[in-house]
């Protein structure tokens, strides 16, 4: 029988970059306008819901109803822990934190939705759901999420 | 228009950790080329329709289904893209053939999760603003709504890990699964923790592969099959998008799509009107939340559940008999899949898995982190 060369199957090496500038919206350029120069959050309340909202954004989901610059307030920065996870693996897209990476959703002060970030500055085993916690600002704010390092215990 | 859709063939792929052997398409033209066989029908004579289901960044370009247009019949004819899960696709084609649009649609969902990094494909699906430069990813944000169900209703890891024992002892008998075994609870708990509460095990596995379907009016599914299995009911629903606006303990959009399907399919007690359950467990905890959002149980009762062996195999209502996409089924194709495993059962073709008697079973997918989008769909033989 003719031998017939077995050819291997062939990956092509590919690596997808792109540097984005985003734009952050109205309601978001004041939030990160505020958080980089006074570190303060700003939250966005419905009047017709009676809810304030995290991130702040110009419609309110549940009842359409347009939101403006006027409608904006300050939440926290205090909160509480409403779940968390410690993340054991490492990639890439992480921030440049220690391991175990802790994750958490945290009800800010006056707000009635939470925010998603990191939790630091304590032992990763100490951290509980109902926990207190304030956020812990980088010193040279550049304007994006990671202004805010962490969330520590209060 | 068309009363009544049917399904009239399943192809599906075995799911494994890498097909090195096949690129995208040529995955896709496994199964394509198998269902129209099984079928006997010609894909420029009888398919007026195709969707897909695929992953941008999966895949490597944008409006990634002009991959699969050549072996999909797209140049052909119409060929539209669901950037969602598979179920999706089975949801759009019923619809198109009630409009009396379309009478023949192929269906198709692939995914070769091996060509990139899980984490960081998943990390584009976080909007760029205020979440992605955290680094989540689904298995993070699962993690979270994991625990935040656990304190809701006291589970424990316990209760998520005999969700893997019994899905992945259930593949025991799916010669497709790729990842099966009788497990025992210390070996789940025992398994590598990727984000607490979450083990590698309570996570679904990165696999490769394909599903297809083909999807007829009434009068064409009558000429092509003995076995039709028609869809009965269809629902479907978002959740807001950011987590921190969610119950995460709750799947209120499940809830509202299961609501819309079980309406249009005449159910009204789903444990009694069902035979089986084929949902997505992309995570063990889910199981247990959307069996919830299914009303096959009250808050925090899916745990009780799975431990008595009601959804067992051989239990009341079984649930995931194929063994779940936690037995290896990839992003995008899970869906569909469960759509497929639900009709193999209505047919009486799940061989070693099959359910007795199985006359009715509803079929659950989802997009995004921690379900947000949700698809139901009532499927039956009679």
């Amino acid at each position: 029988m003719e031998n017939k060369f077995v050819q291997a199957p062939f990956e092509v090496d590919q690596h997808i970059t792109a540097h984005s500038n985003y734009f952050a919206g109205k309601m978001g350029s004041k939030f990160y306008v505020a958080l980089r120069d006074s570190k303060e959050i700003l939250g966005v309340r419905c009047k017709t819901c009676s809810k304030v909202l995290w991130p702040p954004r110009e419609t309110c989901g549940r009842c359409f109803s347009l939101l403006t610059e006027d409608d904006l307030v300050k939440i926290g920065p205090g909160g509480s822990v409403v779940s968390f996870t410690r993340v054991h693996y490492s990639e890439p897209i992480h921030p440049d934190v220690d391991a175990p990476l802790v994750y958490a959703v945290i009800q800010l002060d006056g707000a009635d939705s939470g925010m998603t970030h990191l939790i630091g500055g304590v032992d990763p085993e100490q951290i509980e759901i109902g926990m207190r916690v304030t956020p812990v600002f980088i010193e040279n704010r550049n304007g994006n999420i990671l202004d805010i390092v962490y969330f520590k215990p209060e | 228009m068309s009363d009544r859709v049917a399904i009239v063939g399943v192809a599906q792929t075995r799911f494994s950790p890498k097909r090195a052997d096949a690129n995208v398409a040529e995955l896709a033209y496994e199964v394509i080329e198998k269902v129209l066989n099984d079928t006997g029908l010609s894909i420029e004579k009888d398919i007026d329709n195709t969707i897909s289901c695929s992953h941008d960044i999966w895949d490597g370009q944008t409006i990634s289904n002009i991959g699969i247009t050549d072996v999909a019949g797209g140049h052909l004819r119409t060929e539209e893209k669901m950037a969602m899960d598979g179920s999706t696709a089975a949801y759009y084609g019923a619809v198109g053939i009630l409009s009396g649009e379309y009478e023949c649609t192929l269906l198709l969902a692939h995914t070769k999760m091996s060509q990139t990094n899980r984490h960081i494909v998943n990390n584009d699906a976080f909007e760029p603003i205020y979440s992605r430069q955290l680094g989540l990813d689904f298995t993070s944000a699962g993690a979270l709504q994991a625990r935040r169900f656990m304190h809701a209703h006291g589970l424990s890891r316990e209760d998520f890990a005999r969700v893997v024992m019994k899905n992945l002892g259930n593949a025991m008998a799916n010669p497709l699964a790729c990842r099966f075994g009788y497990y025992g609870l210390d070996d789940v708990l025992s398994a590598p923790m990727e984000a607490d509460p979450l083990t590698a095990m309570d996570a679904a596995p990165d696999v490769d592969g394909a599903v297809a379907m083909i999807v007829a009016s009434e009068s064409k599914a009558k000429k092509i099959t003995d076995t039709p299995v028609w869809i009965q009911g269809l629902g479907s629903c978002y959740d807001d998008y950011f987590l921190g606006d969610r119950d995460l303990a709750e799947c209120m959009a499940l809830e509202k799509a299961a609501a819309q399907a079980y309406k249009m399919a005449g159910i009204s007690n789903p444990v009694k009107d069902l035979d089986l359950i084929e949902l997505s467990d992309e995570f063990s905890y889910q199981e247990l939340l959307w069996l919830e959002g299914l009303g096959v149980c009250k808050p925090g009762e899916g745990a009780r559940l799975t431990e008595s062996g009601f959804t067992s195999r051989e239990g009341e209502l079984p649930v995931n008999p194929s063994g779940g996409v936690l037995s290896g089924v990839p992003a995008n194709v899970m869906g569909l899949n469960r759509v497929a495993e639900a009709a193999l059962q209505l047919m009486g073709k799940a061989g070693e898995r099959q359910v007795k008697d199985a006359k009715r079973a509803v079929a659950q997918g989802h997009t995004g982190f921690c379900g947000q989008h949700q698809c139901v769909i009532v499927l039956g033989n009679q």
